[in-house]
């Protein structure tokens, strides 16, 4: 078997490491680590409600992490999308505490509303790198602190609950994205029709990277921009519709958090779902089907949790130390491309140098005859 | 006066001597203002935090290693600081508040090495390391802090009291305004930032670390060992946001809550703000500082309930993103910034 390093391999180092990192954090505190994980993926997996909340954890993280993934194709860092989810769940909260219109019709404006919340905060990073090449990371770092202060001040002035001060009033159960029969078929969970949106959002985006003129000239983009410019693709173009089409996608996921999981939005929270969905994206290697699946994967990590840390010892904080060691270990990915492709040299080699032997045998017996 | 000769008569002693002169008049005049005498030890205390991470942001950054993860590190000595101080502010009593900054200021320069590790050795992407480490801190901290103390929050009892400087603060005008009712931590922090100043621009080692920021090949062939430079300005960056974090819980917050609620990302505005000089970030801060502080009292004060808090907490991220589209045709940020050497 040939062993170079690929996307695979390395996403797979990279959570094998953190899963190791999460175990000795749980030896230092004098839990026993394969313990700890048992009751972390059984709290996620063990009936059809935990099933369903695990779902429903992911398909903001599928969405957030969607959204991250196609900015990294067009060579752009969406670190933006806690703020871009915050807007366009503000959106969709608006949404669903003034507008009563027929289910059908009311979910598309619904969702409209989020995606083009998310797609107006996107898109400014995107205009100021087109126009005054502004750094989008600096830039959309900037969005979130805004959209942080902006609904800071805003749910409390316009959305305010009956009885706290620091979150919007619950959305009406029938004006959220939850509905009856996936409530009934999941246990009564959180389990919501954002299911749909991510699934369609992940083959879309497949379709547009794959199949798409706007695809080809995005990935152009994203892999020499200075060649994809020569060859007359429009490339501040492209890189305002990059912006606009993630901050839709954060939009998205901020519409199945805000009015699907929860009902109503906290102030002083910037989403941690944003910064996650930097390691659903660089799991799942930006591929829309490879965010699919790492979304899955740390919905597990981040709905079992709770259960953990009431069967254990263990604090729930295990959850992001182990994403986050994932995440730092996928930046330094080039540790295990190394590993992996030295492991891969010395295969070769010995089996050059049995090949080397054995042909010397051969010709050693030739020449005795 | 065009801009040369105005520059040569600013670094002129004369001209230095009559620009702090005028800064110190104006100042007695704001004095007389009644809201400023209020605003103002407020506004320092939210500053001083700002300045110490944003330098040491900025020895990062010169040093041509982007640093994201300031926040991170904040709350990094934030954590470290308030563990130490809970547990030895008993036999120690006062003396425990320097020993948990200091203790701050390891932990920050300790953690910032798995940023140095993997951006310098393992020309890791620089952005992602930075988001990795504000992930991990913040995790790892409140995960150790439900452990040890059993809840997410390490309160501490002692605290800095604010003393008035004996002298000095008899001055009017700026003695009311500066040395009544300070912080010590304010003029450590000030100290920090004189020092910085001189290393980074009137000695040759701060000359050859800038230049690890702009073209490191031609620092590398000057014989100057650009690996061990950026170590030195991430651990510096490490040490300081540690500072930073310590001196808010010995300040204004006495409690670590497991989060700085933004500060280092707004010390990254900062550094982008003053364009990446010490002046400049000192300005910023203070700026920016003063503008959290008045969103702040802005309910209790009626004169500003007018204007509505919001602008003033936007108020820092909207100029830093105004402050790069204005500079954006000539940036002073470092050219070799987020480059692998």
């Amino acid at each position: 078997m040939k062993i170079k390093s690929n996307a695979f391999l390395i996403a797979i180092s990279a959570v094998i490491l953190g899963i190791i990192a999460g175990g000795l954090l749980m030896l230092a505190i004098g839990s026993n680590p394969f313990e700890g994980f048992y009751y972390l993926f059984r709290g996620s997996l063990m009936n059809m409600e935990r099933i369903g909340n695990t779902l429903a954890t992911a398909i903001t993280l599928m969405l957030v992490g969607l959204s991250v993934a196609f900015a990294f194709k067009t060579g752009l860092f969406n670190i933006g999308a806690s703020g871009q989810m915050l807007i366009g769940g503000l959106c969709a909260t608006l949404v669903a505490h003034h507008v009563f219109i027929p289910r059908p019709l009311y979910l598309v404006v619904l969702i409209g509303a989020a995606f083009l919340g998310g797609a107006l905060w996107g898109v400014v990073p995107g205009l100021l790198k087109a126009k005054f090449n502004v750094h989008e990371v600096v830039a959309t770092i900037m969005m979130n602190w805004i959209a942080y202060w902006s609904i800071y001040y805003f749910v409390p002035a316009y959305l305010k609950g009956p009885s706290l001060e620091t979150e919007s009033k619950s959305i009406a159960l029938e004006q959220t994205l939850r509905s009856p029969w996936l409530t009934e078929l999941f246990g009564r969970g959180y389990m919501n029709l954002g299911i749909f949106i991510a699934i369609i959002a992940v083959l879309a985006i497949k379709f547009i990277l794959d199949k798409t003129t706007l695809g080809f000239e995005l990935k152009a983009v994203g892999s020499n921009r200075f060649c994809a410019e020569y060859a007359g693709i429009k490339v501040n173009r492209n890189v305002v519709i990059s912006m606009m089409i993630a901050g839709g996608l954060a939009g998205l996921a901020g519409v199945t958090y805000y009015a699907g999981y929860s009902r109503n939005m906290q102030i002083g929270v910037l989403p941690q779902m944003g910064f996650d969905g930097i390691a659903v994206a660089l799991l799942g290697a930006s591929n829309p089907v490879g965010v699919f699946f790492s979304g899955l994967f740390f919905g597990m990590l981040q709905s079992g949790k709770g259960f953990m840390n009431a069967m254990t010892e263990v604090p729930p904080e295990i959850a992001d130390t182990i994403i986050a060691t994932i995440i730092y270990f996928t930046a330094t990915s080039v540790l295990f491309s190394r590993f992996w492709d030295k492991v891969g040299r010395n295969r070769r080699d010995r089996a050059d140098r049995r090949n080397e032997t054995a042909s010397q045998a051969e010709e050693v017996h030739h020449e005795q005859k | 006066m065009n801009r040369s000769s105005r520059q040569a008569f600013a670094s002129t002693p004369v001209g230095i001597v009559v620009i702090i002169a005028a800064a110190l008049v104006l100042l007695a005049l704001i004095s007389q203002v009644p809201m400023v005498g209020r605003i103002l030890p407020y506004a320092i205390a939210y500053t001083i935090p700002l300045l110490v991470t944003a330098l040491g942001g900025l020895y990062s950054e010169r040093s041509g290693v982007t640093n994201l993860g300031l926040e991170g590190l904040m709350v990094v000595g934030y954590f470290a600081s308030a563990l130490t101080i809970r547990f030895a502010e008993q036999s120690l009593q006062a003396m425990a508040l320097p020993i948990g900054l200091l203790v701050g200021v390891l932990a920050g320069a300790l953690f910032s090495m798995l940023h140095a590790f993997a951006s310098i050795n393992l020309k890791a992407d620089q952005v992602i390391s930075g988001t990795a480490i504000n992930m991990l801190a913040s995790a790892i901290t409140v995960y150790l802090a439900r452990t040890i103390t059993g809840s997410g929050n390490v309160r501490i009892m002692l605290g800095i009291i604010r003393r008035n400087i004996p002298g000095l603060s008899q001055i009017p005008g700026i003695g009311t305004l500066f040395f009544t009712q300070s912080y010590w931590s304010t003029w450590v922090a000030l100290a920090v930032w004189g020092a910085s100043w001189f290393l980074l621009y009137k000695t040759s080692f701060g000359l050859r670390l800038r230049a690890c920021g702009e073209h490191p090949h031609a620092v590398a062939s000057a014989g100057v060992n650009v690996y061990r430079m950026r170590y030195f300005g991430v651990g510096m960056s490490g040490a300081l946001a540690g500072l930073g974090g310590s001196i808010i819980l010995v300040t204004y917050s006495g409690e670590f809550n497991g989060t700085v609620a933004g500060l280092g990302f707004l010390s990254i505005a900062a550094l982008i703000f003053g364009q990446w000089k010490p002046l400049g970030i000192l300005g910023a801060t203070f700026f920016f500082g003063t503008a959290t502080t008045i969103a702040n009292v802005s309910q209790v004060i009626p004169q500003l309930g007018v204007i509505p808090p919001v602008l003033f907490k936007v108020f820092p991220y909207v100029v830093t993103l105004l402050a790069l589209v204005a500079f954006s045709k000539r940036s002073a940020a470092p050219k070799a910034i987020g480059e692998p050497f």
